[in-house]
């Protein structure tokens, strides 16, 4: 399998320049708020329909994990992520940044990312027809229970009151279902704007949501937006592979975390992100810093959405069902070509298949070297340009990107709207995450529950339909464990007092 | 101070605007054509976009920009295509039955009657599919099983009032079987649930087989003769079920653009469907050519609408 034949293949100079160009245009449209992986991929699907199969999957490969790996650059930089993947980055990495440590964070970022990368990438290569079961084992069941367990994440995130973030996740939840109902067809909370038939959008909500109250925030106060070290020297390489070293485990569980959430056709970069992150905190010893800049949470959000690349690639090359977003549109460039993907393509197309997945792992490693030179230009560039130009150049770019969504001028008023609402709202202590959260797993939510239903009531119980499969109830059995898991702490820290006192 | 406009500038504007007018059928297409496609992209109206663009190069020597407005199922797209620019360089996608559908639904911010389709290209033919080691062998098996027990029998398909959703209940009646729909996010989402098992079977398109290849078994398509590329599949004519449709994808153009151009462009578009090259990939992908131009398009457009608006009815889906 996957024999080193293939990997002479991929290292053809034409592989290797479109493997770069990808990484970096990848990289450069993923940091820019609003333009997220799909897109990338989109817009550049039409340069590689002249290429022949192999070079035009490495350069789409390529781009895709660029893209995911930038969104982290305007997560850490400026709190907004750059594409949906890098939600959970934001949560350490901005406050890092903040902390004069944003040089660390970046170079965290990239190293995680690659090694993500790589991981998802080599279950591609080694395991990738046995680990495309995964994808059909998630009914419908199995899906609204995930989207549960992520529901319950607003609760052991703890940034700021539990309560403000219960509020948070239901008014996301209030917004997911605005617009025709996918399942059912109805219509809710559309009044008389016919541009809310199509829903909120995450991505539009995302930039509304994140960048705009940071942007009010930069215009209303005098500070510089981030303070520089002493010393802005290097890439802080050797401090970041110490941090590494130290999280070694949190790195892979991380990485597989990402691997199997990218499998999962209708999850996703941005929960895989979220359940690694969770997860992360639970189990570090240092959880209490999760949220004030630890980069045990940078380590475990970049490297489970880089995963998310190879482990998409997985049901999308061996069953023909996109595992992601950007894999779908992937999978319409292959039909384009002539390639035809599902399970014969392993053994048909052996010498295409393969040769992808080298380049994707050339491209991954690509990412080092360029993902840290760009990361150290966009860190000293927000550094350098001054609020006045940084604000406009900004609002600007949250206009762009939300317009990109649809090509369509709804998804920018509803960005704008959202973005002064969660303004308003953070002068009252609500933070973003706990809306957005609510927002991207309503509808999973929602669309499990709904198809659950309708198929337990076929086969005659819907109680067993959601409580009687063994995959539901390890989901189940998560969700207990993550609700209970900080009254554990809580009372073993109290206990652990009263003997001191 | 406002400078007033010279005559000459005025003639000239005038004479400018004239000779574009004239000119626009005989040159047209003599810039790149806008392409709007008002679903995301990686679909099957991409798809086939993608595959008709090359072809509109090599005949008209000019390219098509290929652009996705997607929301609300499309509709987001159709309700602005007659406030567009109506010179022929732009067009946008149309499908059946969402452009029927949905305005009987809802107020989506267009009538069915506001798109002007030129062409109507191709179909995907609906198709019901099982998973490889169903106990459904044959159409025969799957409405005996139907009957044997009424609505445990669970199909997934794309979308709730979606193509899939239409076929499902028109077969339904047709058999005088009950059958359970599970409307999916997508074909991709739908897929998904018919490998894992989640549903008894699928309603889906030719294209979806070939996608699947043998993971799947057709059990019949809805077609007037076999799919040339899924010749083991029957139809449901030969097994006695009067079942012909699917989705269809069109190219329309904003109301207002000027007829002799609509008619350049149809015909162009009538040209890429000829093209032997376009119709073997187009076969490949599983889609089913169909040339609906403007000399057959108020016909068809009436019989489509009176059985969609029939079956729309017998849903209960027709807004009050």
């Amino acid at each position: 399998m996957g024999s080193f034949q293939y990997l002479l293949d991929a290292l053809t100079p034409l592989n290797l320049l479109f493997a770069l160009a990808g990484v970096i245009a990848g990289t450069v449209i993923g940091s820019l708020p609003g333009l997220t992986a799909t897109m990338a991929v989109a817009v550049l699907v039409p340069f590689t329909f002249s290429m022949p199969p192999s070079t035009a999957l490495i350069a789409l490969g390529a781009i895709y994990t660029g893209a995911i790996y930038g969104g982290a650059y305007a997560a850490i930089l400026l709190n907004t992520p750059g594409t949906p993947s890098s939600i959970a980055t934001t949560f350490d990495g901005y406050p890092m940044a903040r902390g004069g440590r944003g040089d660390l964070a970046l170079t965290l970022a990239c190293l995680s990312s690659v090694v993500g990368g790589l991981v998802g990438a080599g279950f591609l290569l080694l395991l990738a027809p046995p680990m495309a079961t995964v994808a059909l084992k998630f009914g419908p069941v199995e899906y609204f229970w995930l989207a549960i367990f992520g529901l319950t994440l607003i609760a052991s995130l703890g940034e700021g009151s539990i309560v403000k973030g219960l509020m948070g996740g239901c008014l996301g939840l209030l917004l997911s279902m605005v617009g025709v109902a996918e399942v059912g067809g109805d219509v809710r909370y559309v009044g008389e704007f016919k541009s809310l038939l199509g829903g909120i959008d995450v991505v539009s909500a995302l930039i509304g949501l994140y960048c705009i109250p940071v942007l009010i925030e930069l215009a209303a106060t005098p500070v510089r937006h981030l303070q520089a070290t002493q010393q802005v020297a290097g890439f802080r390489l050797r401090e970041a592979f110490g941090i590494l070293q130290r999280s070694k485990f949190n790195l892979a569980r991380s990485s597989v975390i990402g691997t199997v959430i990218g499998i999962l056709p209708g999850a996703g970069g941005s929960i895989a992100a979220l359940v690694s992150y969770a997860e992360a905190k639970r189990i570090s010893p240092r959880r209490e810093n999760f949220g004030k800049g630890e980069p045990d949470g940078i380590v475990a959000t970049e490297s489970a959405n880089n995963a998310t690349v190879g482990g998409g690639f997985i049901p999308t090359l061996v069953l023909g069902i996109p595992g992601t977003p950007p894999d779908a549109i992937i999978l319409g460039a292959l039909l384009v070509q002539g390639i035809r993907t599902g399970p014969t393509l392993f053994t048909q197309q052996g010498p295409i298949v393969y040769t992808f997945i080298w380049g994707l792992i050339l491209a991954t490693i690509i990412m080092l070297p360029v993902g840290l030179i760009i990361g150290r230009f966009a860190f000293r560039s927000i550094l350098a340009i001054p609020k006045a130009v940084l604000v406009p150049a900004v609002a600007l770019l949250t206009i762009l990107g939300s317009f990109a969504v649809h090509n369509n001028v709804h998804e920018v008023q509803q960005m704008v709207v959202l973005g002064v609402l969660a303004w308003g709202f953070a002068q009252w202590g609500f933070s973003a995450s706990p809306i957005v959260l609510g927002l991207i797993l309503g509808s999973i939510a929602e669309r499990g529950f709904v198809q659950g239903h309708l198929i337990g009531g076929a086969k005659g119980s819907i109680l067993n339909e959601f409580f009687g499969r063994p995959i539901s109830l390890a989901i189940i059995g998560f969700i207990i464990l993550g609700l209970l898991w900080p009254l554990w702490i809580k009372r073993r820290n109290r206990l652990a007092q009263a003997r001191h006192g | 101070m406002i400078k007033p406009i010279s005559l000459n500038k005025t003639l000239a504007v005038a004479a400018l605007v004239a000779a574009t007018t004239l000119a626009g059928a005989a040159d047209f297409p003599d810039k790149t054509v806008n392409y709007i496609i008002p679903f995301g992209p990686g679909g099957e109206s991409d798809i086939s976009a993608r595959l008709q663009e090359p072809v509109f190069k090599q005949i008209t020597g000019q390219s098509m920009a290929i652009q996705y407005k997607s929301g609300a199922g499309g509709a987001a797209g159709w309700s602005q295509l007659n406030g567009m620019t109506a010179n022929g360089y732009t067009v946008m996608g149309t499908n059946l039955p969402h452009i029927v559908l949905q305005p009987l639904q809802k107020d989506v911010g267009y009538k069915t009657d506001d798109i002007t389709t030129l062409y109507w290209f191709h179909y995907t033919p609906d198709a019901l599919l099982v998973p490889s080691d169903s106990p459904f062998k044959t159409l025969k098996d799957y409405v005996a099983g139907a009957k044997a027990a009424p609505g445990a029998t669970t199909l997934s398909g794309s979308g709730t009032n979606s193509a899939n959703h239409l076929a499902q209940q028109q077969f339904d009646k047709l058999a005088g079987i009950k059958t359970t729909y599970v409307p999916f996010g997508g074909t991709g989402a739908s897929n998904a649930a018919l490998l894992g098992k989640q549903v008894s079977g699928s309603w889906a398109y030719t294209t979806v087989q070939i996608q699947l290849g043998d993971q799947v078994r057709c059990l019949a398509v809805a077609m007037e003769q076999r799919h040339p590329k899924l010749l083991n599949c029957p139809t449901f004519k030969e097994l006695g079920f009067n079942l012909v449709g699917g989705a269809y994808r069109g190219v329309a153009v904003p109301k207002s653009t000027p007829p002799d151009v609509q008619a350049k462009m149809a015909g162009i578009l009538a040209k890429i469907n000829a093209d032997p090259g376009f119709i073997q990939k187009m076969e490949e992908g599983g889609f089913a050519m169909l040339n609906v131009g403007p000399d057959k398009m108020g016909s068809f457009m009436a019989d489509i609408k009176s059985r969609y608006e029939a079956l729309a009815k017998d849903m209960g889906i027709v807004k009050k």
